[in-house]
């Protein structure tokens, strides 16, 4: 401590070191070092990780098919108020569609703030879930392929819910339950996008 | 017969009444219904448009005003405890708002004001029943892509309950007594704290703050609890550190661990004794198919003779759950806890509590609760805290 306090701006440093104790718990210390440490080593918790035309992009591997429009008719808008629990705050929906495939960019409230996702579908099952915006400030976990990659295959099971158990991240139980929300919604979507194709 | 003279009559009369248009009248006749296509698809495509500009407008019409980034939420619990060794109670035990509001994309506030046991009464020596408590006002300001710092008065980062503490998100109507007297959440204080995720699935918190400050006199002398001072003209005098490590990295796991260090828990209390003391807490928890397993231990140690001499140098305690979710609406629970805060005492001061319940979700965020308690004082201690508990909770 001695060589600490011959410079100012570290005799500063000590001071704050002994008032919280740390000179005499090297454990404490050791934590604090270990956090200063692993600072720089970044990746992104809270932001943009993807562009909705990077998503596309990425979906349709360069290929983007034209952008159509899905209008959330009264029984549409029912089932989604099923699935969310609250009307779904859009009139009409954007997505990309080839062949079977099909894009959605949609939005949900965590615990404050909306997700934004993009889930692409295959026939009747989610092919990739991602998050392309998180905005709240705990949770930010789901964002990982850990957590995201239990959709894929997933299909609707009885009442537009997932057919299988996703497991959740503890602290992040609000930013689960959009993630999961936001996975039938597509799944319900896809599924009117099929039965309108079908009957022209 | 009649058929026949009808369609005699048609063939003369036909060349009469439906003579084939010309050539250019038939031209004539094409040319406007050409224009009047044209005219019928622009006045689509301008009704389209109109929609499409209806549907723009209503879609953004609340995005960006002040309301929308303002954010409004709470929780709330009632609880019946029947005991069987005193008088059995109603409480309206916490009923809590949070106001939050979103300046920008970076910088952020948020708050939680909360009321305990319903009343608060202007009493001339604090000796009412409630507390009106402001147990969060902060800004948050993202500062890099992956990390944050905290200013103001914010929950310590430690152990499970004491940052997620919204009924509905844990069982037993009553808050575990490890974290309670233990920890001591819940656990709020004033200063500065950075966090963030160095990879993925790993998140770090390091804070300087304002301390406990525990009575000196009286049986809670050297109490952690008692010494949580709520940042309400708190005194100063000696800071704390708080770091924690915290695992998510796998589906339905968490690993976290908290160290902290305390100059002086009694912030001067106690003259000429170095009253230091620091806390470790570790939890681990799996959820996989419904199951979820639940392990926390923590641990105070506190310098000087006073500490010694009444056995709370070392405070400890540890609980370990197990719950299941039945159905998505229905789970039920079983925990172990053990505590003492006179550890250091050879005296049998520990205390022991198994509790069983069940939770019924009304919905994902209002929970009924029920669950009884099986309490074990010390040897020296005559009555407990045998009884069972009703809950009802909420938190939007």
């Amino acid at each position: 401590m001695r060589i600490l306090k011959s410079s100012c701006a570290l005799g500063s440093l000590s001071s704050l070191f002994s008032r919280l104790g740390l000179a005499r718990s090297p454990r404490a210390a050791v934590l604090a070092f270990l956090c200063c440490l692993l600072l720089p080593v970044s990746v992104m918790a809270r932001g943009t990780y993807l562009t909705v035309p990077e998503f596309v992009s990425s979906t349709f591997r360069g290929s983007e098919p034209p952008l159509k429009t899905l209008w959330l008719s009264g029984e549409l808008q029912q089932r989604l108020h099923k699935v969310f629990g609250h009307p779904y705050k859009s009139l009409r929906l954007r997505y990309w569609q080839q062949d079977a495939k099909s894009a959605w960019v949609l939005e949900e409230i965590g615990k404050e703030l909306p997700i934004t996702l993009g889930v692409v579908v295959n026939g009747a099952s989610i092919e990739q879930i991602r998050i392309l915006t998180y905005r709240e400030s705990r949770g930010g976990e789901v964002r990982h392929p850990f957590f995201t990659e239990q959709f894929e295959g997933a299909q609707l099971g009885a009442d537009d819910t997932l057919d299988r158990q996703i497991d959740g991240i503890t602290g992040a139980t609000l930013s689960v339950r959009a993630v999961t929300r936001v996975a039938e919604a597509a799944l319900v979507l896809a599924a009117a996008v099929a039965d309108k194709d079908a009957v022209q | 017969m009649k058929k026949t003279h009808l369609a005699l009559a048609l063939a003369v009369a036909a060349p009469v009444a439906f003579a084939a248009p010309s050539t250019e009248d038939m031209w004539n006749t094409i040319q406007q219904q050409q224009l009047e296509i044209e005219r019928l698809k622009a006045q689509a495509a301008q009704t389209d448009a109109k929609v499409e500009a209806t549907a723009s407008a209503f879609e953004s019409s609340n995005s960006g005003d002040w309301m929308s980034r303002t954010s409004i939420g709470g929780y709330g619990e009632h609880h019946f405890n029947h005991f069987e060794d005193k008088d059995d109670e109603v409480d309206a035990h916490r009923f809590v708002l949070f106001v939050g509001h979103q300046f920008s994309d970076t910088l952020r506030f948020f708050s939680e004001l909360e009321v305990e046991h319903g009343l608060v009464e202007d009493t001339a020596d604090g000796s009412g029943p409630g507390e009106l408590e402001l147990e969060q006002a902060l800004i948050q300001w993202d500062f890099a892509a992956n990390h944050s710092l905290t200013l103001g008065q914010f929950l310590i980062p430690v152990g499970i309950l004491n940052e997620t503490h919204e009924p509905d998100t844990f069982y037993g109507t009553e808050r575990n007594n490890v974290e309670a007297q233990i920890v001591p959440a819940t656990w709020w204080e004033t200063g500065a704290m950075v966090g963030g995720e160095i990879l993925p699935g790993l998140s770090y918190n390091v804070a300087v703050h304002s301390g406990l400050k525990t009575p000196v006199t009286g049986s809670s002398t050297l109490l952690v609890r008692s010494g949580r001072q709520k940042s309400a003209k708190a005194t100063a005098e000696d800071l704390a550190f708080t770091g924690r490590l915290k695992y998510t990295g796998i589906a339905g796991l968490e690993l976290a661990t908290t160290y902290q260090q305390q100059q002086d828990v009694t912030q001067g209390g106690i003259p000429g004794e170095d009253t230091a003391g620091s806390l470790w807490e570790a939890h681990a928890r799996y959820t996989i198919a419904g199951l979820t397993l639940t392990a926390l231990a923590a641990e105070w140690d506190i310098d000087g003779a006073t500490a010694k001499a009444l056995g709370r140098d070392q405070q400890k305690g540890a609980y370990v759950e197990a719950s299941y979710k039945i159905t998505p609406k229905l789970g039920i629970f079983v925990r172990q806890s053990e505590w003492d805060n006179n550890a250091g005492s050879s005296a049998d001061t520990e205390v022991e509590q198994l509790d069983v319940g069940i939770n019924y979700w009304l919905h994902e965020r209002v929970v009924l609760k029920a669950d009884i308690v099986n309490h074990k004082p010390p040897s020296t201690t005559s009555s407990d805290n045998d009884g069972f508990n009703l809950g009802l909770g909420w938190s939007f």
